[in-house]
């Protein structure tokens, strides 16, 4: 996986969460990971599909998600308020769009689909050959996890081959 | 969230009214509270294009915010449709993908300006003054006391 897909992700997230929880948030680990992905708490998960394919994952444990769905509402939220999902939701919107907006910028089109909140404890790999890179936030109201798994679509991989003779 | 001077409708004075469209209630309740600091008032509310169009029937809004990813129609789609039973529909989208492309669409298909997401609160307010034109006024902030 190309840092050139990731850094548009890592700086939208920067941007969104720094915008939307008025405080700057900073890289805290940044890590490789090949298997399963394991959720931790709060997770909504957005699939692409075009020229570069696979899903990020955006997972809050909950009393994370609670603080930040309560930060954006202005109010105090119990755990149980369909808000802290949704803000979850929203916020894993936000930043897939912002991030695919910059690498369109780049030549690279694809379409994002709406967030789907994930429930299940193990997110499917998009692929056999795809690494997961997780960068966690640490921010404010406490650390957001950004599971990222991407790839090169093959199609275009062999259309870009074939233009340079490799 | 910072307050701003009221956008009234010059025709009556009134509180401008919004349609506000979007699947996810966090963003519709985020949009609400930020067109309420405007002086604005929340008209309807939709999850998706198709509802979009019979609240914009029923409530006929000043102004519509639509978001252009959604499920059963596409936010672009709904305002094509908007806009072709009523042309002097003004409609601004509100989305996180802001790529030329989707913004060139947007306006071809009938709306009038675009925001990213995540809303700047004075980036809206200016772009549905500019939006309004000559039918929205900016109330006098200064109140005449007793």
């Amino acid at each position: 996986m190309k840092m050139e897909l990731i850094q548009p992700f890592i700086n939208a997230a920067d941007a969104v969460l720094a915008q939307g929880l008025e405080s700057p948030t900073s890289i805290g680990n940044l890590s490789m990971e090949q298997e399963a992905y394991r959720r931790k708490g709060v997770a909504a998960l957005v699939s692409l599909t075009g020229d570069i394919e696979g899903r990020v994952v955006f997972d809050l444990d909950t009393e994370t998600a609670v603080r930040v769905a309560s930060r954006y509402a202005g109010a105090e939220l119990p755990e149980s308020d369909e808000l802290v999902r949704e803000t979850v939701c929203e916020l894993a919107n936000q930043v897939t769009g912002n991030a695919i907006t910059a690498l369109n910028d780049q030549g690279f089109h694809f379409r994002v689909h709406p967030p789907v909140l994930h429930t299940s404890e193990h997110v499917p790999e998009s692929s056999e050959d795809t690494e997961a890179l997780v960068i966690c936030f640490e921010t404010a109201s406490g650390s957001v996890f950004m599971n990222i798994a991407l790839r090169y679509n093959v199609r275009r991989e062999g259309e870009q081959a074939a233009t340079t003779g490799g | 969230m910072e307050q701003f001077a009221s956008l009234k409708r010059s025709k009556d004075g009134l509180p401008v009214r919004y349609l506000v469209v979007d699947d996810s209630v966090f963003a519709r309740k985020n949009l609400a509270r930020i067109v309420e600091t405007f002086g604005g008032q929340v008209a309807g509310e939709a999850g998706d294009g198709m509802t979009a169009i019979t609240e914009y029937e029923r409530t006929n809004p000043d102004i519509v915010l639509m978001d252009i990813t959604m499920p059963q129609m596409e936010g672009i789609e709904a305002a094509e449709k908007i806009v072709g039973q009523h042309p002097e529909a003004r409609i601004v989208m509100v989305s996180s993908v802001g790529y030329q492309e989707n913004i060139v669409a947007a306006l071809q298909r009938g709306a009038r300006h675009f925001v990213q997401k995540p809303v700047k609160p004075e980036v809206l307010y200016e772009v549905i003054k500019y939006v309004l034109g000559e039918d929205g006024a900016v109330a006098n902030a200064a109140r005449g006391g007793a």
